[in-house]
């Protein structure tokens, strides 16, 4: 358990550092390092298929923002202004909001059942009967593309919303001569 | 897009069958280990990217290869949709597992889990290679 909290820790780092850092490339390996983070997480909650998707997602989104870096700049270009004394009142609300929000929902989590016990209702008659209904012996993908298909398919329109998203944006008829 | 070095190409040319085996293995086998379309949809499309940037391409290419995996992807969508549609077809409703339950653990098995998890890994793949072909070699699809 000591180790899941390491983990946590380091990813909060490595999330300040992409947000913060200078130069794009070392911020795309922060992103990296948080996503691995997640993936071996799932892997400690026992979840390898999410971690699986988790893995090779992320290798895939580096390759994606480091080739995107190589094509066009290594520098942040956006224009920081620094902080005034204005920005103090902002700064300190939301530091008093962000320890209020922590306080509460470290006693919310503390008051939950623990990890996978009890099993939900839903949970339990997948469970009991998914291999009997469905027949398939991996019960995620019984869930996924038997008892809750519609949710596939809303996610794969996501996908499909996407690429045509990048496709439009960068399409030659729609720019500037 | 520009070839890598002798080094890359030679890694590649050695490991790029395996990759592509494995994620057609992971999309075949969803329905009884971990993994599934989505994954294994995902680590085809690595396969893809991986020879698209270790050996570089023309320009004729990159436009011909979205062109085709654009196609690719609305296969896929498509065959997801008919896999649902089946169920209507014999007078159940949409996404009803009409095809035999089979013996369960075996490959064959899960009605229509397995046709729906291909259809679902060639959509996954041609979408991650058109999104990565959208944004790394504008380029060359985009100039006039």
């Amino acid at each position: 358990m000591q180790a899941f909290y390491m983990l946590l820790v380091f990813m909060v780092a490595a999330g300040i550092v992409a947000v913060e850092i200078k130069d794009l490339l070392a911020a795309v390996i922060s992103l990296g390092a948080v996503g691995f983070g997640v993936a071996i997480m799932f892997i400690m909650l026992q979840a390898p298929d999410l971690a699986f998707v988790q893995i090779v997602i992320e290798i895939l989104a580096v390759v994606f923002f480091v080739a995107v870096i190589l094509k066009t700049t290594h520098e942040d270009e956006t224009l920081g202004r620094g902080y005034t004394k204005d920005d103090i009142i902002p700064i300190l609300g939301f530091s008093l909001f962000a320890l209020m929000f922590l306080y509460l929902g470290i006693k919310a989590m503390i008051s939950l059942p623990s990890f996978g016990n009890p099993l939900m209702k839903v949970a339990s008659y997948y469970i009991e009967n998914g291999l009997k209904e469905v027949g398939a012996g991996n019960l995620v993908a019984a869930v996924i593309l038997d008892y809750r298909g519609y949710d596939t398919l809303g996610e794969a329109t996501v996908l499909f919303t996407s690429v045509i998203g990048v496709l439009a944006i960068l399409r030659k008829e729609g720019r500037k001569k | 897009m520009r070839g890598m070095t002798t080094i890359v190409k030679t890694i590649t040319r050695i490991v790029i069958g395996f990759i592509f085996v494995y994620g057609c293995y992971i999309v075949l086998f969803g329905h009884l280990s971990p993994g599934g379309g989505f994954a294994g949809g995902a680590i085809i499309a690595t396969s893809f990217i991986l020879s698209r940037l270790a050996f570089g391409t023309t320009e004729k290419q990159e436009k011909n290869t979205t062109v085709v995996s654009s196609i690719f992807e609305s296969i896929g969508g498509i065959g997801f949709l008919s896999v649902a549609l089946l169920g209507m077809l014999f007078g159940f409703y949409y996404f009803q597992n009409i095809i035999s339950k089979g013996i369960p653990l075996r490959l064959a098995s899960a009605g229509h889990i397995l046709p729906a998890n291909i259809a679902i890994g060639i959509k996954v793949g041609a979408a991650l290679l058109s999104i990565f072909l959208g944004l790394a070699s504008t380029k060359y699809i985009m100039r006039d």
